[in-house]
């Protein structure tokens, strides 16, 4: 009797979060999936086509040519961005005076707001009076146009990435901490050098963070928004830098076409779903779990 | 009896625990008052109250800053001017989908102002509400306004909003970039291919080869790009077809590739990069990076804010030397006002937008955003005080029979979309003009088709 009662008293408690889970994530989901099978605009009740939504995607020239960007920006920022986070993190774990200091400037610019950051690049990423173009000029380079250039509007995307790795670069320096020191004094007593103990010891150990960050990276590449939104009105030049929600995001609610937006929010979980389950497998191989 | 250890006599801090109580509820208090003063001195103080007999009338509006404060004292003059209304006047950025939300939630603003371009879209949305026979009661006709912004308004036979404040747009020229011969509006060119030829010419390059001023540059500011054709008597929609792989279409599509020819596309590129925010004194126009440039009636308002010294002046803009018919053609846009589908207070909303529609009051809200008036009938007072001297210009170009508004259809905004694209691909080489141009049109085709289906199809059953 106690332990229905406990029960009872449990999902109690747990009823502000079980409501909060049906009514602000089932329920959408479901309903978008139903959506993304109808054709709705909004003011009027959808009208269910079966799967023309999909058809339309998979003839939709533009809608691969999202995919494609956005899969360019991924394989670009999500290795990228890791690489910068873990060497940053490394930098920050060594013992120098005012290190806190140094860890708080560090994390400070992921914490700019994405619209700000956008506002921002677009001064620095000008090829006339941008800071960076101003630096390459001074280095004799002549700096190509960031934001004009179909060629490079990816890659200063890319680049910006870099700004927001802060995050990431807590959660592997919080990794790093948890390397223990055992292992370290062990490579060192048996002549390993500092890469030799990177490569062998500190990575290894290190590893179960970076698929989580890699994973996160993934997710959140797939759903880059912001940045080119304010950077790139309509994905110019040429839609090269138009990514996949910035098309749904028009599709709902600039086009009205909540249905076809709804499908492509399922192929990209679909995808998302794909690529994540794909980096755990090949994890198999190469993380390292201290228990297992 | 034995007392658990746990037991409250036990908790050694009791005393401390209820100050401390006590002290959180003071504060929680103390918070709570706060709140609530500064919410009720935040209403008083952005309260325009209706006071309890009379009907609020929700307006949202996009503008900010000076444009909104024009037409916040419209909104004042109409509530003081009568005591059965009130309107409460709010400023909302993307007023667009906002109101598109809100109306699928069932609780829309009474008035949203939206642009015109996007009428057909809401209209076949079911957005709006059909205003046809209320302007009709009210002595709204074709004949009180400029035909060309009428016939915008007019979609599906029924009228769906009415103008805040409209534009038409002519090309803007500084007298000290050009050569002397060309310096007045009498003997600047006339024809695209004059000013291809001046452009050419009188454009000024670096010592290392990048340009330093450009007398045109069709992207620039890049905002019309849809209606290119229609400067070449193209059209984009002709007997309820897409119409984008035309002649006209192709020769505005050659003559806008020639200038990323004549400069080289990456030059252009880079140029342009450079150009800073129209409103802002490094607009390129204002700046000297342009002699001249393709803008709206209101670049006045900003040249007076930003740069008042600069010398300019507006002609139309030219047309193409074989197509002399298309002389004094602009391209007409608005802003406007209409009534959501489901508005609660729709009498009353329509009620002050035909306040607005009243020729003193649109006056002075067009001379307050700079722009000329959508009605027929225009004051010499307008004339005389409009901040911009060529104020006449913009009136006889929005009344040109050759001047166009963008196409009467609900794809308008894909369709601009792709022709920005298109024009885009031209510019940096991606595509030829002929290629471009069969692209657009494919894929234009099938968004059409599917809009017809699934759209068009299905409001056919609705009732007015």
């Amino acid at each position: 009797m106690n332990r229905h009662r406990d029960a009872r008293v449990g999902i109690l408690f747990a009823m502000p979060w079980i409501l909060g889970f049906l009514i602000f994530l089932a329920y959408p989901l479901i309903s978008s999936l139903y959506t993304s099978f109808t054709s709705y605009s909004v003011l009027r009740s959808p009208k269910w086509i079966g799967i023309d939504n999909y058809k339309e995607l998979y003839n939709d020239e533009v809608f691969r040519g999202n995919l494609l960007n956005t899969l360019y920006y991924a394989v670009g920022a999500v290795p990228l961005s890791t690489a910068v986070a873990i060497c940053l993190a490394l930098l920050l774990n060594t013992k120098v005076k005012g290190m806190a200091v140094y860890r708080t400037l560090f994390f400070l610019p992921s914490l700019v707001p994405m619209v700000a950051l956008g506002t921002l690049f677009l001064w620095v990423f000008n090829s006339d009076y941008g800071l960076l173009n101003s630096g390459l000029r001074l280095l004799g380079v002549s700096p190509p146009n960031w934001l004009g250039d179909p060629a490079w509007s990816k890659a200063t995307l890319i680049m910006i990435a870099m700004w927001g790795c802060g995050q990431a670069m807590i959660i592997y320096l919080a990794g790093l901490q948890d390397v223990p020191k055992s292992l370290l004094e062990a490579a060192e007593l048996d002549g390993a050098k500092p890469l030799s103990q990177l490569k062998n010891v500190i990575l290894p150990m290190l590893s179960p963070v970076i698929l989580f960050n890699v994973i996160m990276g993934i997710i959140g590449s797939l759903q880059v928004f912001t940045v080119p939104y304010v950077m790139f009105p309509g994905g110019a030049p040429a839609r090269s830098t138009y990514f996949f929600a910035m098309y749904l995001y028009d599709n709902a609610f600039v086009y009205q076409r909540m249905g076809y937006a709804s499908a492509m929010g399922w192929v990209m979980f679909a995808i998302t779903l794909g690529l994540t389950m794909l980096s755990l497998k090949i994890s198999e191989k190469y993380v390292h779990y201290e228990g297992g | 009896m034995h007392e658990r250890a746990d037991s409250p006599r036990d908790v050694p801090s009791m005393g401390i625990f209820k100050d401390r109580l006590t002290a959180r509820i003071v504060a929680i208090g103390a918070i709570s008052a706060i709140l609530v003063a500064a919410f009720a001195i935040g209403e008083s103080s952005v309260k325009r109250d209706a006071g309890s007999d009379r009907v609020t009338v929700i307006y949202w509006e996009k503008w900010t800053g000076d444009e909104a404060e024009q037409m916040r004292k419209v909104v004042d003059k109409f509530n003081k001017s009568q005591d059965r209304i009130f309107v409460k006047y709010l400023s909302i950025s993307g007023v667009a989908q906002k109101t598109m939300l809100a109306t699928a939630g069932g609780t829309p603003p009474d008035v949203s102002g939206i642009w015109q371009d996007q009428l057909c879209q809401f209209a076949d949305a079911n957005a709006l509400m059909d205003l046809t026979d209320l302007a009709r009661e009210s002595g709204l006709n074709r004949d009180y306004y400029i035909h060309g912004y009428w016939d915008a308004l007019n979609y599906r036979g029924r009228l769906w909003a009415l103008p805040s404040t409209p534009a038409s747009v002519a090309l803007h020229v500084n007298p000290d970039l050009v050569p002397k011969e060309y310096a007045t509006a009498e003997t600047f060119p006339k024809t695209i291919e004059d000013l291809d030829e001046l452009t050419k010419t009188a454009s000024k390059k670096k010592a290392d080869g990048s340009l330093e001023m450009a007398i045109f540059l069709p992207s620039n500011p890049g905002w019309w790009t849809w209606s290119w054709p229609g400067y070449f008597g193209g059209e984009l929609v002709k007997d309820n077809r897409v119409v984008i792989d035309t002649p006209e279409a192709l020769r505005s599509l050659t003559w806008y590739e020639s200038y990323t020819k004549e400069f080289g596309s990456k030059e252009v590129q880079t140029f342009q990069s450079g150009f800073a925010n129209f409103a802002s004194p490094k607009d390129p126009f204002m700046d000297g990076k342009v002699a001249t440039e393709i803008n709206g009636v209101w670049k006045a308002n900003y040249i007076r804010i930003y740069k008042p010294d600069l010398k300019w002046f507006a002609v139309p803009f030219p047309y193409p030397k074989d197509r002399p018919d298309l002389a004094g053609h602009s391209n007409l846009s608005q802003d406007i006002l209409a009534i959501p589908r489901g508005a609660k207070n729709a009498k009353e909303a329509f009620e002050f937008i035909r306040f607005v529609q009243r020729q003193d009051v649109m006056e002075g809200l067009c001379t307050g955003h700079g722009k000329n008036s959508p009605l027929n009938k225009v004051s010499d007072h307008f004339f005389d005080n409009h901040p911009n001297k060529y104020i006449r210009l913009f009136d006889q170009l929005s009344r040109s029979p050759r001047s166009f508004s963008s196409p009467s259809i609900g794809i308008f905004p894909q369709m601009s979309s792709e022709i920005n694209v298109a024009y885009q691909q031209v510019s940096t080489g991606q595509k030829s003009p002929k290629d471009a141009l069969k692209d657009t049109q494919a894929r234009l085709d099938v968004i059409w088709s599917t809009y017809q289906k699934q759209i068009l199809a299905d409001q056919a059953g609705d009732k007015p």
